[in-house]
């Protein structure tokens, strides 16, 4: 086994940002521990956030388990992941701005055509097309795994619409309605000035044709998705209507809210419905989601949508590959988070590897997500490895594999008291006039001992992520 | 704001209001499965109080004739099938909040979550330790501290008065529904006065709208038939009479017609109106009159139609 970094005890000494926290847990008698934890149960049940992250489905009203230990990062350490976590996200945008357009990158043959153009995700309604500030995913979210003291790795992005935020606001919420001293005694930098960071975002990306101040709206497959509850937390926060597809409809070239006063203009969508959903008459003919109509508003100027249909061409674990080549090709410079190493299935020396070496490797769909569709090859049974591999042999094209990484562990309140589990980390960046980051984001962990799967559908809770201030 | 929403909070109101009308028709029916089974008996008068919700046909279906304690709580409050159920009521009140929850303050919507959670966990329980004592309690106590924050929390703007005009017109709806089930004991009937039926049933309908003690606090003296009447119809310190309710609806519609100008059809308001002047044209001798079941079945009519109204001005979603 392989020895994971330890995010409070390095050399044996407790490190700087986890001191207080140390003390805190040793002064914290169990019995008040479990009152807490209860407490903090009902609070979540009580505002109703039960929902799974990252659309794992599953009972719509279940809890994910809430570690009360928060992460922390020294604020040294989180300004190097927000310079590496803006340039990402900038390199994404850029890309998605030349594959619409004339495709430098893949003319200068930095990235093959095929993995852009035949790619499920290209959308070809948007070919040419170039949304306000030339900006497509107004939203990125990172996901980050720790391996060392100043190792990070990128595990995947997500430019289409990343959920998890009203964690990272709520979990903050809850801590410091419970532990108020740990606030008063900690310079801890807030997060609550999301919401608006995100309506600022959103109406900074109005269409030219928007007259006065933007109508910003989010748009939502309804109250039966799993992250219903997050799209209502935003609207609220932000201050602007939760919308479906049945309350819009496009008139004159604009498209239109009803409401009880009559017709109101809307300027930008941030939708949380997937891109084939959003017009029946532009994608799929059978969607109730969406607004017919609204795709040819959207290419004429006179409504933005967020994140742009067609941005996730920029996020499957196939394209992931070239971020740093995009990093390197559109801003000219070296990237600050690293990629994991990554075997593409489709070129046959790196098929050979891979079948040679299941065991030590972790293998995933090119479009699979929340955890399920893949190998963890050291935790998989020969006969798992087997059956595996006849998937793979049948469409090599659709697996990636990667290292194993040691993933860092953070400590996580357990039934025998502390001890330290894995975790990885989701910021969520903002991208519109500019680029914005909160310093926190969502950490999710393995809560089962040893475990690497922090996806809540298998084991996984969430926790507040501190970032010191100086 | 959005037709969608005003919709939902406009039912919201309704299935609340509906949910405390179950309650109170469970205690009432649960006191007349005590009383001995007379000629006419308490058969009668659940039959009538079944079929003042509407629901007889669907309560036979379902129970066949066993018309039983436990047949009643269920039917009243646990049963999914009946759309009227406290559980069911309050499960859609719930769920229409949860739809529309950027329009409700926090504290609303956590009394509405935690009326819907402690209602499940009622579900779970063995029925041998509910009784029925309990149930009414837990869905008036609920219903208050939702109505509470309501009006305690809420901003006073169209979303609150959507609210309160599903409440008023549920209320209006119901009350009237309830009297023109029992009319006929409220007849001024030469051969019925001062006898021991007559009475209990009055008490039955006053208790059914938990009216019995404020009756006595705003008339005091002989029951009687007409005074009843009165009270649930045209006394405006009643807080379920025809009368308030309609009268709250009316205002509720004039502040929506104050906030959103003249842009906006106003033909709700302008029907709400129109049914109450006519209503305090009344007094009580010409209700019984024009005939007490031709003056509900015109009212319960113009419920409707205002109701109606309502939708077309505001929660159609105008192009």
């Amino acid at each position: 086994m392989t020895i994971c970094y330890n995010e409070m005890v390095d050399g044996g000494r407790v490190r700087e940002p986890y001191a207080m926290l140390s003390d805190w847990i040793e002064t914290m008698p169990a019995e008040i521990r479990q009152m807490k934890q209860a407490e903090a149960e009902a609070l979540f049940r009580r505002i109703g956030i039960t929902f799974a992250v990252y659309g794992e489905g599953g009972d719509p009203d279940r809890l994910i388990p809430f570690d009360m230990m928060p992460r922390v990062f020294l604020q040294a350490e989180w300004r190097r992941l927000e310079r590496g976590i803006k340039q990402r996200a900038r390199a994404l945008n850029a890309f998605l701005r030349d594959v619409y357009g004339r495709g430098e990158i893949v003319r200068a043959g930095r990235i093959p055509a095929r993995l852009v153009y035949q790619n499920a995700a290209y959308e070809k309604a948007v070919v040419g097309f170039v949304p306000p500030r030339g900006v497509f995913s107004h939203i990125v979210g990172i996901d980050i795994v720790r391996t060392g003291r100043d190792e990070f790795y990128v595990l995947e992005d997500n430019c289409r619409t990343p959920s998890g935020v009203s964690y990272m606001l709520e979990n903050r919420e809850i801590m410091m309605r419970m532990f108020p001293a740990l606030f008063r005694n900690n310079r801890i930098e807030p997060v609550d000035q999301y919401p608006e960071l995100l309506r600022r975002t959103l109406a900074s990306v109005a269409p030219a044709r928007c007259e006065g101040t933007p109508t910003v709206v989010i748009l939502t497959p309804g109250h039966y998705n799993s992250a219903y509850y997050e799209h209502s937390f935003l609207a609220n926060l932000m201050g602007v209507e939760l919308v479906e597809g049945s309350d819009l409809f496009v008139d004159g070239g604009f498209v239109y809210m009803r409401t009880t006063q009559g017709p109101k203009r809307v300027d930008v969508i941030y939708r949380r419905i997937d891109d084939q959903f959003l017009d029946p008459l532009c994608f799929r003919r059978d969607s109730m989601l969406g607004v017919p109509g609204l795709m040819d508003v959207y290419r004429s100027g006179g409504v933005s949508i967020a994140s742009a249909p067609g941005a996730g061409v920029a996020d499957d674990k196939a394209v992931y590959t070239f971020v740093p080549e995009m990093v390197r090709f559109y801003l000219g410079e070296e990237p600050i988070l690293r990629n994991v190493q990554t075997w593409t299935l489709w070129k046959d020396e790196d098929y050979r590897y891979v079948m040679a070496n299941l065991k030590d490797l972790v293998v995933k769909e090119v479009h699979g997500s929340g955890g399920y569709g893949m190998l963890i090859g050291p935790c998989a049974s020969q006969a798992e490895i087997d059956a595996f591999a006849e998937r793979i042999k049948a469409d090599p094209g659709n697996y990636i594999a990667q290292p194993t990484l040691a993933l860092s562990t953070s400590p996580t309140f357990v039934d025998e008291g502390v001890a330290p589990r894995h975790v990885d980390l989701r910021p969520f960046c903002l991208c519109g006039d500019r680029v914005e980051l909160v310093p926190g984001g969502l950490t999710r962990v393995a809560l089962r001992e040893g475990s690497l799967v922090v996806n809540s559908s298998q084991g996984g809770g969430v926790k507040d992520t501190w970032v010191l201030s100086e | 704001m959005l037709s969608r929403t005003a919709a939902n909070l406009f039912w919201m109101g309704r299935h609340l209001e509906r949910a405390e009308i179950a309650a109170r028709l469970l205690d009432v029916g649960a006191r007349i499965t005590l009383l001995p089974n007379t000629a006419e008996g308490y058969r009668n008068e659940w039959e009538s109080l079944l079929r003042a919700s509407g629901a007889q046909a669907a309560f036979a279906e379902r129970y066949g004739d066993g018309i039983t304690q436990e047949n009643i709580e269920s039917w009243l409050f646990f049963d999914h099938a009946n759309p009227s159920s406290v559980a069911s009521c309050i499960e859609r009140a719930r769920e229409g909040g949860r739809i529309v929850r950027t329009a409700l303050t926090s504290q609303v919507w956590d009394a509405l979550n935690m009326a819907y959670q402690e209602l499940r966990a009622l579900e779970r329980q063995s029925r041998a330790r509910l009784d029925t004592a309990m149930l009414t309690d837990f869905t008036t106590r609920h219903g208050s501290t939702v109505r509470g924050a309501i009006n305690a929390t809420q901003l006073r703007n169209d979303g609150w008065h959507f609210v309160n005009l599903g409440y008023s017109l549920e209320r209006a709806d119901a009350t009237a529904r309830l009297l023109d089930v029992k009319y006929f004991v409220l007849l001024p009937r030469v051969e019925f006065v001062g006898s021991g039926l007559d009475n209990y049933q009055w008490q039955v309908i006053l208790r059914a709208l938990s009216a019995h003690r404020a009756f006595h606090w705003a008339y005091g003296g002989e029951v009687t038939a007409s005074k009843v009447a009165d009270f649930l119809i045209l006394n405006g310190e009643s807080p379920r009479s025809l009368l308030t309710s309609l009268y709250e609806a009316v205002w509720h519609l004039d502040g929506l017609v104050r906030r959103y100008g003249a842009d906006v059809p106003a033909s709700a308001s302008a029907r709400a109106h129109q049914t109450l002047e006519q209503l305090m044209a009344r007094d009580i001798e010409a209700i019984f009159d024009e005939g007490l079941h031709e003056f509900l079945s015109w009212f319960i009519n113009e419920v409707a139609s205002i109701s109606n109204a309502v939708h077309d001005d505001y929660l159609s979603g105008r192009t």
